[in-house]
C-alpha cells in the first residue's frame, strides 16, 4: 500500500519548507517532494517604482544575503543607466560580496550543518545547534562565530550596517572607504585565515568517515552553472556564465549574463511556490543543474588565490570530472571561506581601494537591465524592464536557491531512498533527509519569495491520502 | 509695533504684536511640532500638529495661524496635546504607504522624525494601503503620492515664491491628491519652471530628485526661508 511521509518543517535552513515522501507497497520511498510553502510577491509589488529604489527594496528579500540582492539590483540599474562603474566602486562592491559570502557560509557550516558532523546524525535534536557545538567543543563554536562576525563586519565597515545597507546603488557605491576601516579589516586577516584553515583541515580529515553520506546524500549527475573569471578562476561579481556537465565537460562558456534567458527557463509545479529553473536546451526536468559552492568549484579550473588553490585541487580530486555528491557542498563552502578572506586581503592591499571617485551618474539610457552576481547559494539574476521615465514595468528575479530546486528535490529523493524505512520512522532518518537540503544551504525566504518560519514535518500517507504516520517539529 | 506679554508653559514672554503663537514660541526656544508649516509662505493650519491649549477656551488652537495676544496663558506640551499629536501621526501613517526603510528620505524625513519624537512604535488604525501612482515623467524630479501627507507646502511655495502655481489639489478629504497643471503628468506641465523648490520643502520622500537610492534624499530646509529673506532685503534697499 502506498504511503506518504511529510517532514514539516525542515529545520536549520533559511526559510520555510516541508518534505513529502511517497512510499510504495513495500514501504520503500517512491517519490519525494520538497514544498516551499509561502509566497512573497516582490516581482509584482515593485512594479511602478523607480529602478533606483530597487536595490533598497530587493535587499529586503532576505536578511542573510541582502548584499547579493543589493549588488544584482544595482548591476541591473548600471545596465539601465548604461554607465561604466568606477573601478574602485567595482572593487568595493566585490569586497562587500566577499564579506557576504564568508558570513553566510560560516552561518551554514558552523550554526546549521556542523551539529550533524560533530554530534552525529542520530544525536538528540535538542542538542543539534550551535549550543550543542558549544557544549561539545566551545572553541569551535567561538571560532565559528568569530568567522561570521568578520564577514558581517566587512559589510558593516563598508556600508555602515550589517543588514540591509543601502551603500550599493546604481552607478557605484554612495561613499568611499575610510582608510582606518581598511586597516581594521586588514589587521584581522591573519586570525580569520588561521580559523578558516583550521576547520578546512578538520573537515577534510573527517571526510573518510562521511563517505557513506557522500554516497547517499545527493549523489547524482547534473549540470553545474555559475559565473567564471576570464582565466577560469573563481569569480563572484564579474565574468561570464559557464555550464559544465556531470563529467566536467564545458557545455556553455563565455556567455554574457545578460543573455541568461537563452539557456535558463523556469517551470512551475502546483505543489510548491518555488519555481524550477532548468537548462533550456535539455528541457524540463532533464535540464537539472546545480549552482552554489559545489557548482562554482566544478566549473572553475583554478581557485585564483594561493591558499585556497591547494584545497581546490584536493576537492577536484574527490571525483573524476565534476564532483557530483551534494555532500561536498560543505567542503566547497569551507574552501570558499578561505578564498574570500584571501580576496578581501588582495583587494584591500591595493591602495586604490581608497579612491574617492566611486559613483557614476546618468539617466535612463536603456530600457532593459540585467544584474547577475554569485550569491552565497549560487547565481542570482535580477532582470528589469523600465519605461523611459525609469519606472519599472517588468521584473524577473531568479534566486540562487531556486536554481537548485530540481537538484534539491532529487537529493531528497536519493537520501530518502537510502535512509527511510517506511514501516517505521525514526527521527534520525528524517534528519538525514533534511541534511541533504541543508547541504544546499537553501535560502527559501528569498527564493520562493516566501515569508515566515520553516518547520519540518514528515507525513506518511496511504495511496488514498490517509495519513498513517507523521513526525513534525 | 507695540509689545505684548504672554505666558507659554509657565514662562513669561514678550512678543511683538502681530506675531503668531508659533513664531513667538520658537523665538523663545519653545518648540511646537509642525508638519504643514513652512517658513516663508502663508500658514494654513492644515495638519493640526501645532495645536496648543489656551486658558479661557476649551478649543485647541493651531498656533501657526493664531496671533499672540496680550495676557494669553498657553500650554504647548500637555499630555492631551501629545496624545492628539500621536493620533494625527498615526492617521497619517495609516492613510498612505510610508515604508521608511526603503524610502529615499529615510533618516531625513519630518514625518519620520516627528513619529520618533512622539515615540510611535506602532499604529492603532488599520492601514488603508491605497494604490497610488508614482509620477516619474519629469526629467529631474519624481512624486510618489504614496508618501504624500497633503501638507500643501509644495502648492504654496510654487504659487507664492516661484509664482508658477503649477501645483494644486484635486478632490476632497481622504481622496485629495496633489496635481500639476490641469491634472497632467508632471513632465507635461508647461507651467513648471523646473526650479525644484517644491522638492526641497516637501517634508517626506513624496517629492524627490530622481536617481537617488534609499536614504539619499536630503532636503535643503534653508532654501525657501533664505530666498524670502533675500527678497525682503533687496526690497528694502529699493
Amino acid at each position: 500500500m502506498e504511503k506518504t511521509i511529510t517532514i514539516e518543517n525542515v529545520t536549520r535552513i533559511e526559510g520555510h519548507a516541508k518534505i513529502t515522501l511517497t512510499l510504495n507497497d513495500d514501504g520503500k520511498v517512491d517519490q519525494a517532494h520538497m514544498h516551499v510553502t509561502q509566497v512573497r510577491g516582490f516581482e509584482k509589488f515593485m512594479q511602478g517604482r523607480p529602478y533606483t529604489e530597487l536595490p533598497g527594496i530587493t535587499a529586503r528579500t532576505c536578511g542573510i544575503c541582502p548584499v547579493s540582492h543589493l549588488l544584482a539590483s544595482s548591476k541591473a540599474g548600471d545596465g539601465i543607466m548604461a554607465v561604466r562603474v568606477p573601478k574602485t566602486a567595482v572593487n568595493l562592491r566585490k569586497l562587500m560580496n566577499y564579506g557576504q559570502i564568508l558570513q553566510s557560509h560560516a552561518l551554514n557550516f558552523f550554526y546549521l550543518s556542523a551539529p550533524d558532523f560533530l554530534l552525529g546524525m542520530d544525536s538528540d535534536p535538542a542538542q543539534r545547534s550551535l549550543f550543542g557545538i558549544h557544549a561539545a567543543n566551545p572553541e569551535m563554536a567561538r571560532e565559528g562565530v568569530r568567522l561570521r562576525k568578520f564577514g558581517q563586519q566587512v559589510i558593516e565597515r563598508l556600508g555602515t550596517k550589517r543588514i540591509h545597507s543601502n551603500w550599493v546603488i546604481p552607478g557605484g557605491v554612495n561613499a568611499p572607504l575610510e582608510p582606518s576601516l581598511r586597516e581594521a579589516i586588514l589587521s584581522e586577516i591573519p586570525e580569520v585565515k588561521r580559523i578558516a584553515t583550521k576547520y578546512l583541515d578538520w573537515f577534510r580529515g573527517q571526510l573518510p568517515q562521511f563517505s557513506e553520506y557522500a554516497q547517499n546524500m545527493g549523489q547524482f549527475n547534473s549540470l553545474f552553472l555559475g559565473l567564471i573569471g576570464r582565466e577560469g578562476e573563481l569569480e563572484y561579481y564579474d565574468g561570464h556564465l559557464r555550464v559544465v556537465d556531470a563529467a566536467g565537460n564545458i557545455l556553455v562558456d563565455r556567455l554574457d549574463p545578460d543573455r541568461y534567458a537563452e539557456i535558463i527557463a523556469e517551470a512551475v509545479e502546483p505543489w510548491t511556490f518555488l519555481k524550477f529553473p532548468y537548462y533550456r536546451p535539455l528541457g524540463y526536468p532533464e535540464g537539472m543543474y546545480r549552482v552554489g559552492p559545489l557548482a562554482r568549484l566544478n566549473i572553475a579550473r583554478k581557485a585564483g588565490t594561493p591558499m585556497a588553490e591547494r584545497y581546490f585541487e584536493d576537492f577536484r580530486s574527490l571525483e573524476p570530472g565534476a564532483v557530483n555528491s551534494s555532500f561536498y557542498y560543505h567542503y566547497a563552502r569551507l574552501i570558499e571561506i578561505l578564498h574570500c578572506i584571501e580576496k578581501i586581503e588582495e583587494l584591500l592591499s591595493d591602495i586604490s581601494i581608497l579612491d574617492t571617485h566611486v559613483r557614476a551618474s546618468a539617466g535612463v539610457n536603456q530600457l532593459h537591465g540585467v544584474g547577475c552576481t554569485e550569491a552565497p547559494r549560487g547565481t542570482l539574476f535580477h532582470d528589469y524592464k523600465v519605461n523611459r521615465d525609469g519606472a519599472v514595468e517588468h521584473i524577473n528575479m531568479i534566486i540562487a536557491s531556486g536554481n537548485n530546486n530540481l537538484a534539491m528535490n532529487r537529493g531528497v529523493l536519493e537520501a530518502a531512498k537510502a535512509y527511510v524505512d517506511g514501516t517505521r520512522l525514526t527521527e534520525g532518518m528524517l534528519n538525514r533527509v533534511e541534511a541533504v537540503v541543508r547541504a544546499f544551504d537553501p535560502c527559501l525566504a528569498c527564493s520562493t519569495h516566501a515569508l515566515g518560519t520553516m518547520p519540518i514535518q514528515v507525513e506518511l500517507l496511504a495511496p488514498d491520502g490517509e495519513r498513517l504516520d507523521m513526525i513534525s517539529r | 509695533m507695540s509689545e505684548i506679554q504672554l505666558t507659554i508653559n509657565g514662562q513669561a514672554i514678550k512678543a511683538a504684536e502681530g506675531e503668531t503663537i508659533l513664531e513667538t514660541a520658537r523665538a523663545n526656544g519653545i518648540d511646537i511640532p509642525t508638519l504643514c508649516h513652512q517658513e516663508g509662505v502663508t500658514p494654513t493650519g492644515a495638519c493640526r500638529m501645532c495645536l496648543v491649549e489656551l486658558d479661557g477656551t476649551n478649543k485647541l488652537l493651531p498656533s501657526c495661524v493664531t496671533r499672540a495676544a496680550d495676557g494669553m496663558v498657553i500650554r504647548t506640551d500637555t499630555e492631551k496635546l501629545k496624545r492628539y499629536r500621536r493620533t494625527i501621526l498615526e492617521l497619517l501613517f495609516a492613510e498612505r504607504n510610508h515604508t521608511c526603510a526603503v524610502c529615499v528620505s529615510n533618516g531625513h524625513c519630518e514625518l519620520q522624525s516627528q513619529a520618533q519624537a512622539h515615540k510611535i512604535d506602532h499604529v492603532n488604525f488599520d492601514y488603508r494601503n491605497p494604490q497610488l501612482i508614482v509620477d516619474l515623467s519629469h526629467e529631474r524630479f519624481g512624486i510618489d503620492h504614496n508618501r504624500c501627507i497633503l501638507c500643501g507646502r509644495c502648492v504654496r511655495v510654487c504659487d507664492e515664491i516661484e509664482g508658477a502655481h503649477t501645483r494644486d489639489m484635486r478632490n476632497r478629504g481622504i481622496a485629495t491628491l496633489i496635481i500639476t497643471d490641469f491634472d497632467q503628468s508632471w513632465g507635461e506641465a508647461s507651467s513648471c519652471t523646473n526650479c525644484g523648490k517644491c522638492v526641497e520643502v516637501c517634508p517626506t520622500g513624496a517629492l524627490f530628485i530622481k536617481g537617488l537610492g534609499a536614504g539619499e534624499m536630503v532636503k535643503n530646509h534653508e532654501l525657501v526661508p533664505g530666498l524670502v529673506n533675500t527678497r525682503e532685503v533687496v526690497h528694502a534697499k529699493n
